[in-house]
């Protein structure tokens, strides 16, 4: 035994002497994870958490989270002399004062951008694998808190600073808690401390921003991950792959390197961005007053296909018995987000409602082979991309010549046309897809040669396709239709007929697709 | 479905080729050496970042050709650290991906459902541990526990309370009174009707004690917009009409809509737009909604001369001014 050995091993009976952990931690070392860059997004969004911890620490040194006037004596020309607030003065400070200040500043709010991207883009991996199926929905529905989380830390965020853009963002917030029936006007006050903008809102956003929220992010992210430990990862199906296996790098060495160099790959990407690219220069919009605001007022993208929705919101109030209920804003900032959001949480029940399926799924889904579920997330990516765009219909119509009435319309008849239309697209995509395959597996790929038959005819020659790629066309599974009957044996009406009827409807729906190759059909063509 | 294609479960995952590295020991040796190269690269990055620190002047800028002039001390200190970083990163990689062993193994699951035997003793366990607790049996204990629980739950509310004071009256009212004189904003400067010319826009506030000093909560709702137009040019009702004076005509300058400042007129088409949702308003007819999600007009703001002839209010707003609220009493 060389000496490092020794040490190593007295460390770790040290240890096991006390815990007993020698067991569980040679078992967790030897767990397996599989490769696939897909794999890897939620990895971005732990690491740009992790990166956004650290950042703000850094920022919470300097900022001064008050609302007290001061008189700005910083070392930027333009705004010297004026009345603004500690927080807006503060953050100047951090950015034309503190060494590396501006660019902890831009790190930050690059990490949260980039945060709340590969939120999305994991859970739409998740999702249009189908990674969410059981025994996996808890985790599913952490992620969408953890979304929803996100949305809302951004938005206290980018409030923070107190300049003129993050005071008409809470100038919006503000209207919309004031929209809610009955509570809402309570709630706007108890929330600012008086009438808007009150006298409270910096400090108390700032206990939000930094503790409360942050503090839930680790207890979600860590039973998130903890989830993913114990169940262990789902794979892509593949030759040697089944559903009562995991097939991939143990832990140590590999994927502990490989994950933890891509930590620092991710934070120096952010790093450099930040270095180079500006991105919320507080001091060109100037201190808050509710009495202006700057053209092109943006919010950041994660909150901007609200914005959009309520851009395009029909201007409608009721007006009774001396009450106003403002369906311009509780349609596109409550009720919508609010159905979406439910209804995101609740899918991967709803699926298995519509498929009668309760078993364990380890196996991933390519898309094409499950198309109402890929057609449905299509559809919902349209939806947010065009309220996306009608939230930069003001940036859009300067910088492309249109109007701005033109977007307007464009987006309140394309939301509900455009939508179902991808549906039908995509649904079509993913069934000519499969029947490709199937042409794949019967007859090989097509090679471009054509071959003279002895009678004058011309085929093409086709090439037999690798065992690996014949395995992967033929691993999924047929779907197939529920079969539920109204009426009993006895053809007595079953209790719930309604009820059965959209299963069956649904599930005949979800179950649309190509028939898989049989035994038979292969056996055919191979004597052929 | 008897006929259908079931792969057949194949229990050893094809192994990769071995790469260079293993079976090479030039290409051994140079992988070696490239990730030293990038540890290297690493360390000149931190180097940078400390140089850009301690020796780069806060106020020294670098044009870089898009982005524009760039702090070079922030640039130094972004880049030092964005390399210092990065080619760690790489490093680790590059070495787990030529060096560390690259067999594939592969883990057992397990069902996650517990057996039987394990649910059922749960259940008889948790019913054990119920009937010991008995609350069915002793209904004076079960009662009070009731109260006692719910009671527990008011304090914390209660406690919140002095979050903010009660909303009372105070969206519905402004600072303009009967006679309240309109002060430029800014500049505090009383406004005589022959100040203003044919198609100007002024932004105004009222006259309050301390104009220096309003508080942001009115800045919030007091602002108001004061638009000349020649008298023909309006399309108002006679009410509406009576409260313009000479042409001029105040409105509220808080959207309807969310409560933006409704900042953009358009001379040509005396259409009055918010940024924050592009709500249009057009002056002509009382600032009617044209465009956009805001459902009511902007509220307009009755105004007439003193003795001395400025511009004064001749009425409070009769309506609530800003975004909608449960309270407020539209018709
Ligand atoms: C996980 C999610 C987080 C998100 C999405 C987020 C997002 C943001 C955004 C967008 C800003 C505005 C930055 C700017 O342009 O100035 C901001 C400001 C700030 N954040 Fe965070 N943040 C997160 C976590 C944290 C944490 C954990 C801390 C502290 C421990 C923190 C401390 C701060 C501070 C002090 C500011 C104001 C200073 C300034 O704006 O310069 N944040 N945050
Ligand atoms: S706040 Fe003016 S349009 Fe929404």
């Amino acid at each position: 035994m060389t000496s490092t050995e020794k040490r190593i091993g007295n460390a770790a009976s040290f240890v096991d002497e006390r815990l007993g952990a020698a067991r569980w931690v040679k078992k967790s070392l030897n767990k397996v994870f599989p490769d696939h860059w897909s794999f890897m997004l939620g990895e971005v969004c732990m690491y740009s958490f992790i990166i956004l911890l650290l950042s703000g620490t850094f920022l919470t040194f300097w900022f001064d989270p008050s609302q007290r006037d001061v008189i700005y004596e910083g070392v930027y020309e333009p705004l010297k002399g004026l009345k603004m607030s500690a927080a807006y003065a503060s953050t100047l400070d951090i950015s034309f004062e503190v060494r590396g200040g501006l660019l902890m500043r831009q790190i930050h709010h690059w990490a949260a951008n980039i945060f709340m991207a590969a939120i999305v883009a994991h859970l739409l991996r998740v999702f249009f694998t189908g990674a969410f199926r059981k025994p996996r929905e808890f985790n599913w529905i952490l992620g969408i808190l953890l979304l929803t989380l996100g949305l809302v830390e951004g938005l206290l965020g980018y409030s923070l600073p107190d300049d003129l853009l993050s005071g008409t963002g809470l100038r919006i917030t503000s209207a919309i808690i004031q929209a809610i029936p009955v509570v809402g006007t309570y709630i706007s006050f108890f929330l600012f401390g008086g009438a808007f903008p009150g006298v409270g809102f910096i400090p108390r956003i700032f206990t939000l921003h930094i503790l409360i929220i942050p503090g839930i992010f680790l207890a979600v992210i860590t039973i998130h991950v903890m989830l993913v430990w114990y169940q262990k990862h789902t794979q892509f199906p593949g030759v040697g792959r089944t559903e009562n296996n995991v097939v991939g790098h143990p832990i140590l060495p590999v994927y502990m390197a490989k994950a933890g160099g891509f930590f620092f790959v991710v934070f120096g990407i952010i790093a450099f961005i930040s270095a180079v690219a500006s991105i919320n220069p507080i001091w060109l919009y100037g201190p808050y007053t509710p009495g202006q605001i700057s053209a092109g007022s943006q919010p950041d993208w994660y909150m901007g296909w609200l914005d959009g929705l309520v851009r395009m919101a029909p201007p409608l109030e009721t007006h009774a018995f001396g009450h106003t209920i403002s369906w311009n804003i509780l349609i596109p900032a409550v009720i919508v987000p609010g159905i979406i959001f439910t209804g995101m949480a609740l899918y991967p029940f709803i699926e298995s409602w519509i498929t009668g399926d309760k078993r364990e799924h380890h196996l991933l889904d390519r898309p094409r082979n499950v198309p109402n579920r890929t057609a449905l997330g299509v559809m919902s990516i349209t939806f947010v991309m065009i309220s996306l765009i009608n939230g930069g219909n003001d940036i859009l119509a300067t910088n492309f010549d249109l109007s701005i009435n033109q977007i307007m319309w464009f987006s309140r008849i394309g939301i509900f046309i455009l939508p179902p239309l991808s549906f039908i697209i995509t649904k079509r995509l993913c069934l000519s897809l499969q029947r490709a395959d199937r042409e794949l597996l019967l007859h090989g790929a097509e090679t471009g040669r054509l071959l003279r038959l002895p009678h004058g005819e011309f085929v093409e020659v086709h090439a037999p396709i690798s065992p690996e790629k014949a395995y992967l066309l033929q691993s999924h599974e047929q779907l197939v239709a529920l079969e539920i009957e109204d009426v009993d044996g006895r053809g007595v009406r079953r209790p719930g007929a309604l009820k059965n009827k959209l299963q069956r409807r649904l599930s005949k729906a979800h179950a649309v697709s190509v028939p898989k190759v049989t035994e038979q059909e292969l056996k055919e063509i191979e004597n052929h | 479905m008897s006929n259908e294609l079931t792969p057949t479960d194949n229990s050893t995952p094809p192994q990769h080729a071995p790469r260079a590295t293993d079976v090479n020991p030039v290409s051994e040796k140079r992988a070696e050496q490239q990730i030293a190269i990038l540890f290297a690269l690493s360390g000149i990055g931190s180097l940078l970042l400390i140089y850009s620190y301690i020796y780069v002047a806060d106020d020294v800028f670098i044009f870089i050709p898009i982005m524009g002039d760039q702090n070079a001390q922030q640039l130094g200190i972004g880049l030092g650290m964005a390399m210092s970083l990065f080619f760690i990163g790489i490093a680790a990689i590059h070495w787990a991906k030529t060096l560390m062993p690259d067999k594939e193994i592969v883990n057992h699951r397990h069902e996650f459902r517990s057996s039987d035997e394990d649910r059922a003793e749960l259940v008889q366990t948790v019913k054990e541990g119920v009937a010991g607790v008995a609350l069915g049996r002793r209904k004076l204990i079960k009662r009070s526990l009731g109260a006692a629980l719910g009671l527990f739950a008011l304090p914390p509310v209660l406690l919140l309370r002095d979050l903010g004071p009660l909303p009372g009256k105070q969206l519905e009212q402004t600072n303009w009174k009967t006679g309240t004189r309109l002060l430029t904003d800014p500049g505090n400067r009383p406004i005589l009707a022959s100040d203003l010319e044919v198609g100007a826009v002024v932004q105004v506030l009222p006259a309050v004690d301390h104009p220096e000093e309003r508080p942001l909560s009115d800045i919030a709702k007091d602002p108001v917009l004061l638009i000349r137009l020649r008298p023909e040019d309006f399309q108002l009702t006679p009410e509406k009409f009576a409260m313009t004076h000479e042409g001029i005509i105040a409105f509220s300058k808080i959207c309807s809509h969310m409560g933006c400042a409704v900042a953009l007129y358009e001379q040509q088409t005396k259409h009055l737009l918010c940024p924050c949702h592009q709500s249009t308003f057009d002056v002509t007819r009382g600032a009617k909604v044209i465009f956009g999600p805001a459902a009511r007009p902007l509220p307009q703001l009755d105004i007439t001369v003193d003795s001395e002839g400025y511009l004064v209010a001749r009425a409070p707003f009769n309506e609530a001014v800003g975004p909608s609220f449960w309270e407020r009493n539209s018709q």
